[in-house]
């Protein structure tokens, strides 16, 4: 039968043979798993037990959670100030590094070194600089200079933002690598022209170097976009004893999942959690593309 | 003496049947628990020992990484693998009981009659009716570490033995830096650590209360008595001199193990880890009494059940085995091996055990502690947690923050029960 096909049909025959792997692959480890935790947003689970059809119960009682909506508040509150302040510092740091030759190499490493760290030991580490005296580092130096001590982790309104922290440093490395890759692909002549011109340096930043990075601009944005809504190893190792606390200030929607499913054990509820968050993923990416598709 | 005996009996029975039964295959049932060192360690005694006074017994033990075991034991045993018997948390009973993964324990060798005279009384929470579900070797307890160091700096003679005492020895025992900043502390707290067992059934009940009703069904702490408890509770570290700092160099345990908290409550199995810390001297005592002299303590237990997959000669196999690993000799093993304390007060209370400097003051706490049915322990303890916060974080009043902790314990426990 394989004999009487055209060479074209043969090439689809081949394509197919090899894709089926990837395809196999991805519907037994992705779409399966998928659209099973749909379907258990609409049952009750304990794991143990059987399933039973709940409807739309989990859903309700979402809508109905208060701390749900603080979840989420958190999740778009680590998203709104973890991207625009690791875009703008990667950007500020990429743009300096790429005009210094001085130890160049060296710095660039220095940059990129907390991104190879484990997430896990470094949140640990920032955990503890976060203490008060006589252990952290940070209060430490304040009460060496008679402040007062600065509640980092112990403030409902202080801990987000000291947890978000490690987590914008530990990403910078990556994405200026990207920017820098960016601003060395923007071709010379444009500066050069720019220089006969007599035109200052704001003008060749804000019409030259930033409307041509568009792209990496774009791919960084997406990127860590997606990381911070799914934030999740810092948060929990910087509060392992009280995950998501103090009174649940820093809880992200991610470690409300995982302590619904393996701490509750309510795996329905647990998944209708996770049929939100993929929700609001798929949505901040469409826009997000849209947005690339628009240059 | 008597399990020897029972033993040889055995033995004589088992080799008489195999005489007559030729060719009949030993039975091989499997035991699951969860990984930790010492605990496969005793449990590979007890079952070395088992299998020589049952020579036609084979037992297989398996163990997991804590985090995977409910989903192994759910996926295996409706499948008809796994485990014959099988450890579990006893906060958990319930779930196993309706996914009908265990079965009761079978009235003629474990008639409830013998068990409620022979155990401590808390394990009478694995009993519905006539039958047990499942049965502890061993039980854990609170009681109050104190370093020996800094009792004998601070010039106090003896451990405090009531509430006042603790909170006069906490005071000696704190210090504070130029700016006041606490850089010891007194006692350790954080209800993230043990200290929302101690509230709830040790202060409430201290206080004169009834932490729960209705077989821990009816949250019952809202009241005058766990107002007065969360008040002593809460002075620990909000007065105006505290003696304590909620989150004090991270972690309640890392602080005494360093050094820097003169008083710790904990359980036993702290102990472990606590021995051998270098340039540590401690020492442990009861949980300080009441107002009125009242005693308290808290008690939790991980059970062995027999599951729904063991049948025939297998299930009459894991019924010996549950004998043996319920009896005298194996929780003396047990405390021997692990540190945890034994579920019978006829080995806990014997000369050597209750007397003991280190595991006396939990074993002694074992005959007034109460063992809280949780329906979602970490959820519960969450309640716990940020009942504490919203008092010192957002200057909330107590009894406010009192009447919002119980609703939504409440909540948690009707939602659970009415599945």
């Amino acid at each position: 039968m394989y004999r009487n096909l055209t060479i074209r049909q043969k090439q689809i025959v081949w394509a197919w043979a090899f894709l089926a792997i990837p395809v196999l692959f991805y519907t037994v480890i992705r779409f399966y798993p998928t659209g099973n935790a749909i379907l258990i947003s609409f049952q009750n689970w304990n794991l143990l037990g059987s399933r039973t059809w709940a409807g739309l119960e989990n859903y309700e009682k979402l809508w109905n959670d208060p701390v749900f909506w603080k979840v989420f508040q958190n999740t778009f509150v680590y998203l709104l100030l973890g991207t625009p302040i690791s875009l703008v510092l990667s950007f500020i740091i990429a743009y300096h590094l790429d005009k210094l030759r001085f130890m160049h190499g060296f710095l660039r490493m220095l940059y990129f070194l907390p991104f190879m760290t484990s997430a896990v030991a470094m949140a640990w580490v920032w955990r503890w600089f976060y203490q008060d005296v006589p252990i952290g580092l940070f209060n430490n130096i304040l009460a060496g200079f008679g402040i007062p001590q600065i509640k980092f982790l112990q403030s409902t309104t202080n801990a987000l933002p000291a947890v978000l922290a490690p987590a914008v440093w530990a990403g910078l490395g990556f994405q200026v690598i990207i920017f820098m890759a960016g601003l060395r692909a923007i071709p010379t002549s444009y500066y050069e022209a720019a220089k006969i011109d007599g035109v200052g340096w704001w003008t060749v930043l804000t019409q030259i170097t930033i409307p041509l990075l568009r792209p990496t601009i774009v791919f960084i944005v997406v990127f860590s976009s997606i990381g911070f809504l799914r934030i999740f190893d810092h948060v929990f190792n910087m509060t392992t004893n009280n995950p998501g606390g103090p009174l649940n200030a820093t809880k992200p929607l991610v470690l409300m999942i995982y302590d619904t499913a393996f701490n509750g054990f309510d795996m329905g509820y647990a998944a209708a959690q996770t049929v939100v968050l993929f929700t609001i993923l798929l949505i901040v990416s469409l826009i997000q593309l849209r947005l690339l598709r628009s240059t | 003496m008597r399990s020897h005996l029972k033993g040889l009996v055995l033995a004589g029975l088992t080799s008489s049947t195999a005489l007559f039964a030729t060719g009949a295959m030993a039975v091989e049932i499997e035991y699951w628990q969860y990984y930790f060192d010492a605990r496969v360690d005793a449990m590979e005694t007890l079952i070395e020992n088992f299998e020589a006074a049952n020579p036609d017994i084979t037992v297989t033990m398996t163990h997991f990484p804590y985090a995977d075991y409910r989903t192994k034991v759910a996926a295996a045993i409706p499948a008809g693998e796994g485990p014959d018997v099988v450890q579990l948390f006893y906060g958990w009973l319930n779930d196993y009981v309706e996914a009908e993964l265990i079965q009761p324990l079978p009235a003629d060798s474990f008639p409830a009659a013998r068990i409620d005279a022979e155990f401590f009384p808390m394990v009478q929470a694995m009993k519905d009716g006539d039958a047990y579900w499942a049965l502890p070797t061993a039980v854990r307890s609170l009681a109050l570490f104190y370093n020996e160091r800094l009792f004998e700096e601070a010039g106090i003679e003896s451990p405090p033995e009531t509430l006042v005492e603790l909170l006069d020895a906490a005071e000696k025992l704190t210090k504070r830096d130029g700016a006041g900043n606490i850089t010891q502390v007194g006692i350790t707290a954080g209800m993230t650590a043990q200290d929302h067992h101690w509230w709830r059934e040790g202060l409430v009940r201290q206080y004169g209360g009834e932490p729960y009703l209705d077989d821990y069904k009816t949250v019952n702490y809202n009241t005058e008595s766990g107002l007065a408890a969360l008040d002593f509770y809460t002075n620990l570290f909000m007065n105006e001199n505290p003696v304590s700092a909620i989150g004090f160099m991270d972690e309640p345990q890392a602080a005494f193990k360093a050094g820097r908290a003169g008083m710790h409550i904990d359980g036993s199995f702290r102990i472990g880890s606590l021995d051998g810390t270098r340039g540590l001297k401690w020492g442990v005592t009861e949980l300080p009494s009441g107002l009125d002299g009242a005693r308290s303590n808290y008690s939790s237990y991980w059970v062995n059940a027999i599951t729904t997959k063991a049948e025939g000669e297998k299930y009459d196999a894991a019924v010996k085995f549950m004998e043996y690993i319920t009896s005298d000799e194996a929780m003396q093993i047990w405390l021997d091996t692990v540190g945890e304390l034994p579920a019978k007060p006829s080995v806990g209370m014997t000369e050597a055990n209750a007397n003991d400097d280190v595991f006396g003051p939990f074993i002694r706490g074992l005959a007034y502690a109460h063992t809280t049915k949780f329906a979602n322990e970490s959820g519960q303890r969450q309640l716990m947690v940020e009942m504490v916060e919203r008092i010192q974080l957002e200057g909330m009043d107590l009894a406010e923050s009192l009447a919002i902790a119980a609703e939504a314990e409440q909540k948690l426990l009707d939602e659970y029960y009415s599945d």
